[in-house]
């Protein structure tokens, strides 16, 4: 059992806004008969063994001055492009996120990263200097107009 | 945000890269930056306040967890945009939803505990909205970053 209903109920409860309190995770350890400390041991473990990835702080990219978002996909001409090209875009401290996701043939764009950055001009930049750099000259740049829907997943 | 100040950015600089994983996060936040942690929780408070910070807790990982997920993407006509996100937006597991300029009008994300379960939600979300959607998992993950440095230079 890689996790057990504690770590069940730990999860549960950092999914959430913890309390913004000195000891934000006294009244879970009251509830789980644990000490605050076997609560962090926990934690702890579970970021060791990957299942929780960070803790902290979530921050709204737009209000954090990240005014330009952008969508880019990028098509790759080869299977032996892509390796090389993923890792030159993770390089990217822009970069949040870099995935080649099978998408249907009509797509055909494969690559996609999520650009965050102050501005137009440093997104062109940025865009140029990839496609320099990886040879993939073709992208789309698929830009949000009007967030729907945005929430953190709740898995328990 | 133009008045973020340097104590501020500093703050949230640890809440994202480094959150104590202790009994008293915000205790030791203010130690490492030789603060109070009255003031380091109310200064937390306002920048929860003013919408910069989202939530404070754990970011955790899909696929360590046996969850799957998946960027989905469906053509919806402009008069059925809010009916469409309606019936899309209220399904567990779809934590992101975007109008964005492409031919696929609307994105969003789901995350369900297995691939089979994913792909019954898309197939009744289908039908539901009389859409088709295209989905598109990743194949190859070479970047997730879900914190942002706030550098001195930036211009908040």
């Amino acid at each position: 059992m890689p996790y057990d209903s504690t770590d069940r109920e730990i999860m549960r409860f950092l999914q959430g806004d913890i309390p913004l309190e000195s000891r934000p995770y006294k009244n879970l350890a009251e509830r789980l008969e644990l000490s605050e400390e076997e609560i962090v041991l926990r934690v702890k473990k579970l970021r060791e063994k990957g299942f929780l990835r960070r803790m902290g702080a979530v921050l709204r990219h737009r209000q954090a001055g990240f005014a330009v978002n952008a969508m880019v996909a990028w098509k790759l001409e080869n299977e032996e492009q892509a390796d090389r090209a993923g890792k030159i875009m993770a390089g990217y401290k822009e970069i949040s996120h870099c995935y080649i996701r099978e998408v249907p043939p009509d797509f055909d764009y494969s690559i996609f990263s999520m650009i965050h950055v102050k501005n137009e001009e440093r997104l062109a930049e940025i865009i140029e200097e990839i496609s320099l750099q990886t040879g993939i000259g073709k992208y789309i740049i698929i830009r949000s107009s009007r967030e729907l829907k945005k929430e953190s997943m709740q898995y328990f | 945000m133009n008045e973020l100040s340097r104590t501020d950015r500093e703050i949230l600089n640890i809440l994202q890269a480094d959150f104590p994983l202790t009994t008293s996060p915000y205790r030791d936040v203010a130690k490492s930056l030789n603060l109070d942690e009255d003031e380091v929780i109310a200064r937390i408070q306002a920048m929860k306040k003013s919408g910069l910070i989202r939530r404070i807790g754990g970011i955790m990982d899909a696929r360590s967890l046996g969850f799957y997920s998946t960027l989905c993407a469906c053509k919806v006509p402009e008069q059925r945009i809010d009916e469409v996100a309606g019936i899309i937006n209220q399904q567990k597991g779809v934590t992101h939803n975007y109008i964005r300029d492409h031919e696929y009008n609307m994105w969003f994300t789901l995350t369900a505990p297995s691939q089979d379960e994913a792909m019954q939600i898309l197939k009744s979300l289908q039908n539901d909205a009389g859409i088709e959607v295209i989905s598109m998992p990743a194949k190859q993950v070479y970047k997730i970053k879900v914190s942002f440095e706030m550098s001195e230079t930036d211009a908040l």
